[in-house]
């Protein structure tokens, strides 16, 4: 009993290290051949990447003993429920609450107010206000990016009008933002979802899918990362001319 | 190392914290039942936070100080004149700097942890058709190509958003002549490339590189090598459902 329980938890820490091997060659390859310099803290280096692989494998492992039960979970009894409204409140919610305090987008946020500063486009005085209202922002248009997600998914929409809807619209904007903010506004759709929110996303788009009738899980069930990602872009570029 | 263990430990919590309340309250409140095999639930999201915990905190000790000290490394000067004989301006200059944004990309893209998770729900759904190795090869090659044309991108100083709109139509030209089952799928793998591992890496690759290069601005040419990595494996996902409606069609035209 024991010893298969070891010899499983050495075969899921050899699975992590198998996806974790090409960074290290990669950075090997670099460091001593390519800029043949010698390399610094190897201790350091070698306990972090023991904890990479630890990490990578308990990560795995909640992934199907947590999140995945989670997400469907909530999709049967919301479906099961029978009421829309509580079932795109909670789409919005999740959007939102796990984009407003994401590290990726405050950080993000952050340099924006900088660089706005800085190029003249808002007064120092209110740069605090336009990196929390670039932060709200964009919190909502991921709570609306998940709440439309989940509206396609029960409609039956295809996902490619409302994609390349949405292209269409940051060409356009593009085109009329101020110059500066394209590029975080670029940026912003992909620090927006984060470890925890798309395992638990993805769950929730693909139970969708397998339980309302006459969907199916692979071409309905995903893409609600994809809005996700899309969606702010949309609202940062929007804000950014507002407020210029 | 203990104080960094518990301040990783720390947001990692504060991270989980906000859905963790969402849940319960509608749990609790709105659909007024427990989660099925609560305990086990319970477990595995623990399971997650100690496995993220440990990830972030590994990544900080062992990947992040290497991979920017190579990035500024690879990008500076000294670096390049010895490598190369010819001007600093010149965009065959910085060679090295490609290959190590690829390998980079490609990499980092096979440890992220939320593209597995995808890839393990699209093996799931698709009933074992799509491999959770193939799918994050392919997502890691788009990843890998994404990276070599945004540094390109840099070191010649083109506009960024001439470079996305021309991914975004090719993405729509691939979506009106591919299959539609899999379009979701490749939408959604934009997306997911783009966090924990790869981004801090990146990032510092992108702002060592435009201070390296003559005439650039690190604040407005180091951005959008995240932008990028997330148009070009929509691109890749996209071909590799081409590739496999072609092998269809082929197999149904010899059978004839």
């Amino acid at each position: 009993m024991i010893l298969k329980l070891i010899g499983n938890i050495a075969g899921k820490l050899k699975t992590s290290f198998f996806d974790l091997l090409p960074i290290i060659v990669v950075v090997l390859f670099f460091q001593t051949i390519v800029l043949q310099q010698p390399f610094p803290n190897m201790l350091e280096t070698l306990v972090g990447l023991v904890f990479v692989v630890i990490g990578l494998m308990l990560f795995v492992e909640g992934l199907e003993l947590g999140l995945f039960p989670i997400g469907e979970n909530l999709s049967y009894a919301l479906v099961k429920k029978g009421s829309l409204f509580w079932l795109l409140s909670f789409s919005f919610l999740l959007g939102f609450s796990t984009t407003i305090a994401e590290p990726a987008l405050i950080a993000v946020a952050k340099e924006a107010g900088e660089i706005a500063v800085k190029s003249d486009l808002i007064k120092p005085e209110i740069e605090s206000s336009y990196i929390l209202g670039l932060r709200i922002s964009v919190a909502i248009s991921v709570g609306l990016a998940i709440l439309i997600g989940i509206w396609r998914i029960i409609k039956g929409w295809p996902i490619y009008y409302l994609i390349i809807g949405g292209y269409v619209m940051v060409i356009v904007m593009t085109l009329f933002a101020p110059e500066d903010i394209i590029g975080i506004a670029y940026d912003a759709g992909g620090v927006t979802t984060s470890t925890i929110t798309v395992p638990l996303v993805t769950a929730l788009g693909v139970g969708l899918a397998t339980v309302i009738e006459g969907r199916s899980p692979l071409t309905d069930g995903f893409g609600l990362i994809a809005f996700a990602s899309l969606l702010p872009m949309i609202f940062v570029m929007g804000y950014g001319m507002l407020i210029f | 190392m203990l104080i960094e263990l518990g301040i990783t430990f720390l947001n990692t919590l504060r991270d989980v914290a906000p859905i963790v309340l969402l849940i319960a309250v509608f749990q609790i409140f709105i659909i007024k039942k427990s989660i099925p095999h609560l305990k086990n639930v319970i477990f595995g999201v623990v399971l997650v936070i100690f496995g993220l915990t440990f990830f972030l905190m590994g990544l900080e000790q062992a990947l992040f100080p290497v991979g920017e000290l190579m990035a500024k490394q690879l990008s500076n000067p000294e670096f390049i004149t010895k490598t190369y004989s010819g001007s600093l301006t010149d965009w065959k200059a910085y060679y090295w700097v490609y290959i190590f944004a690829a390998l980079l990309g490609f990499s980092t893209t096979i440890a992220e942890p939320s593209l597995y998770a995808v890839a393990v729900k699209a093996n799931e759904v698709s009933g074992g058709t799509i491999g959770t190795l193939y799918l994050r090869f392919v997502v890691a090659i788009g990843v890998a190509i994404a990276l070599v044309v945004g540094t390109y991108r840099i070191v010649v100083g083109d506009s960024l958003a001439t470079y996305i709109m021309v991914g975004y139509v090719i993405v729509v030209i691939q979506t009106i002549f591919v299959k539609k089952d899999l379009v979701a799928l490749a939408y959604d793998s934009g997306g997911v490339t783009t966090s924990t591992v790869t981004v801090p890496i990146v990032a510092a690759l992108g702002l060592g590189l435009a201070s390296a290069v003559p005439g650039r601005n690190p604040a407005i040419d180091g951005f959008g090598l995240i932008a990028f990595a997330s148009v070009f494996p929509m691109i890749t996902v996209l071909g590799y459902a081409q590739i496999n409606d072609l092998a269809i069609y082929f197999k149904k035209l010899s059978k004839n």
